[in-house]
């Protein structure tokens, strides 16, 4: 029974670490048709900028919670007005240049923290169930993705600015013809994608170190499962990080963690295969 | 009308000088260049070769494959892994064309016929390439081997045997052998692939790029041509990725990176999308540019090519080579400039 809860947990928080580290990505490339092959990036810079506040002394939480998604979505705003505005619409060149961002990004953190693994150490005691021992991070982990995905849901559905955003998404002609100011809608949503990235990144630091190069390990993951949901954002990272959590975190247990990640693949290709627009392109439509 | 002096220099010219000139470099180059210098142009030739796998896929076929190197590398492993096994360079010659050629056909399929469109191709890709360099990457045990090769994770596998002539290996290639055989196949491929392009399929595949809906409502069939194209792309890739591993005698999982994948694609943005020509000047300066960077400790590669990839896609984003030669044909220009076979790829397959 023990044994059985801990596993039904590891299973949770894989889907979790999932949704948390795509849910950016969702925003950005589901709302805005933005491919932010930097994304990684963006998660490593969120981890980067918990690091550097918790060793000048910030409190764990805040450094973890609050520091990274300002840090980040700050960087993300300079990255739309500098280079991603010139380019919507236009697919190819957007990814390209995401690219392009995502290599430049990796030299010039390399060139400020040098190879150097860092982190933020654990602050959480581990949990007993039975005679397994469980991390109580982990816990928080599948809580706090919980909270976001429902925040993230209001903020898009009920507030203001979550329908000026979506209506621009839609139509930008028309939003802009009633009165909307699009262009700064867009840079304030490509922010929150890069802030949500730059808060998963703070959330996963205290799990595993941090290197420069660290963001590719993301990007597979986080694109798979936002191509696998298909349109919509949030109900399509959501089912697609149930889907893909499993399947990888099965394959995990019966072998490792490199043929969980082969497992994932092979799950995504063929869903793509029996379902090319994802999973939202068939089931859940409309939802957001 | 054959042989009139306008069919002459406005066909067979065209033809000709390439063939001259690409001969003459590969002959005359080694009567020129030390020893140390040949290795490196050798270098440049496998370079090339990949860059034409992915100029030809993305420029000609409209498929940007953002992980070429997942074939690139596999063609490296599956001809180190065999030739440690075998002893003989013919069958792992061989394989390192068949092994990618498959991989991309199995992973096209799913593509293709899943008809997933333009910038999801490059995602999954991506992925592929990725998922390879984790799994290569963590067989660093010995209990990962096939047969008599270990598999070396992220230690590589040194001490691949180099080419011999067919089935006789005793008769090795020395250095300078290999240039020739490295030269000589980048020619091949060269000219194979502008053959290719000339004939029916090459022409439904450029078709294709255009417009895939209009192709099919004429009745070819879209994703077998692209399919195949794709296939011949991995095939290539490998066929670099062999004379790569043989080039050093080693080969390792970074060359199934992210930064190998992307140097490609900047080679071929940098020297013309939609030109054969481009992808291998650009693999030849940007090969020759990275070796010195190399030596300069003042600024990381990887922050010079992503610039170098967001300033093309900005600015230039159909290549030196097209821009270039249309600048050249207006300063001549008693005729307008001739229209570059693609007008930009990118904004003709922006639509996905």
């Amino acid at each position: 029974m023990a044994y059985a809860t801990v596993v039904g947990i590891e299973i949770v928080y894989a889907i979790a670490t999932l949704v948390l580290v795509s849910l950016g990505l969702a925003i950005v490339f589901g709302m805005m048709r933005v491919i932010n092959l930097a994304h990684g990036e963006f998660l490593v810079m969120g981890g980067y900028s918990a690091t550097i506040a918790f060793h000048h002394g910030v409190n764990f939480w805040i450094a973890i919670i609050f520091v990274p998604p300002v840090a980040v979505g700050l960087i993300g705003l300079v990255i739309e007005r500098t280079i991603i505005r010139f380019l919507y619409g236009r697919m190819w060149e957007t990814m390209l240049a995401c690219w392009g961002l995502s290599l430049f990004l990796v030299g010039l953190m390399t060139m400020i923290f040098g190879g150097d693994t860092e982190g933020v150490p654990m602050r959480v005691p581990g949990i007993r169930i039975g005679a397994y021992q469980t991390s109580g991070y982990e816990l928080f982990v599948i809580a706090f993705s919980m909270l976001l995905v429902g925040a993230v849901w209001v903020l898009l559905r009920l507030t203001r600015l979550g329908l000026l955003a979506r209506a621009t998404m839609q139509n930008t002609a028309m939003a802009e013809a009633l009165g909307t100011n699009t262009d700064s809608v867009y840079a304030l949503t490509f922010a929150l994608g890069a802030g949500l990235a730059g808060l998963a990144g703070g959330i996963i630091a205290p799990l595993s170190g941090i290197v420069p190069t660290s963001g590719g390990s993301y990007i597979g993951q986080a694109f798979i499962t936002v191509l696998g949901g298909g349109a919509s954002a949030l109900t399509g990272v959501t089912s697609a990080s149930l889907l893909f959590g499993v399947v990888g975190q099965i394959a995990t247990f019966a072998s490792n963690a490199v043929l969980g990640s082969v497992a994932l693949l092979a799950a995504a290709v063929i869903l793509i295969r029996v379902l090319p627009d994802g999973i939202t392109g068939r089931y859940f439509q409309g939802n957001l | 009308m054959t042989n009139s002096p306008f069919r002459f220099r406005d066909r067979i010219v065209p033809q000709i000088i390439p063939v001259v000139v690409g001969g003459a470099l590969l002959f005359g180059l080694p009567q020129l260049l030390d020893l140390f210098t040949l290795l490196q142009v050798t270098l440049y030739a496998i370079m090339a070769i990949l860059a034409l796998s992915l100029g030809f896929i993305w420029g000609y076929g409209g498929i940007l494959c953002l992980g070429q190197s997942a074939f690139f590398g596999l063609g490296a492993y599956a001809y180190a892994i065999a030739a440690i096994n075998i002893g003989e360079s013919t069958i792992p010659f061989a394989l390192a064309l068949l092994l990618p050629a498959a991989l991309a056909a199995a992973f096209g399929y799913f593509m293709f016929y899943g008809r997933i469109s333009g910038v999801y191709v490059g995602v999954m890709t991506l992925t592929l390439a990725l998922i390879l360099f984790n799994v290569v990457n963590s067989t660093a045990g010995p209990e990962y081997h096939i047969g008599k090769a270990p598999i070396g994770g992220y230690n590589g596998l040194p001490n691949v045997p180099g080419l011999n002539l067919p089935f006789d290996p005793q008769a090795q290639l020395d250095p300078v052998a290999t240039y020739y055989l490295s030269g000589g196949l980048l020619l091949a491929v060269f000219f194979g692939l502008k053959w290719l392009l000339s004939t029916r399929f090459g022409r439904v595949v450029v078709a294709i790029r255009e417009n895939e809906r209009r192709v099919e409502f004429i009745g070819f069939d879209a994703r077998l041509h692209k399919l195949a194209a794709f296939t011949i792309g991995g095939a290539l890739a490998g066929l670099a990725g062999c004379l790569f591993c043989v080039w050093g005698n080693y080969t390792s999982p970074v060359i199934f990176s992210m930064i190998q994948s992307a140097q490609v694609i900047i080679w071929v943005m940098v020297g013309g999308v939609g030109t054969l020509l481009g992808p291998v000047l650009g693999a030849v300066a940007l090969s020759w540019l990275t070796a010195e960077v190399g030596m300069q400790q003042l600024f990381d590669a990887n922050l010079l090519f992503g610039a170098v990839l967001v300033v093309f896609v900005l600015f230039v984003p159909r290549g030196l080579l097209p821009m270039l030669t249309e600048r050249v044909w207006i300063r001549l220009a008693r005729s307008p400039p001739r229209a570059p076979l693609s007008h930009s790829v990118t904004a003709s397959g922006g639509s996905a």
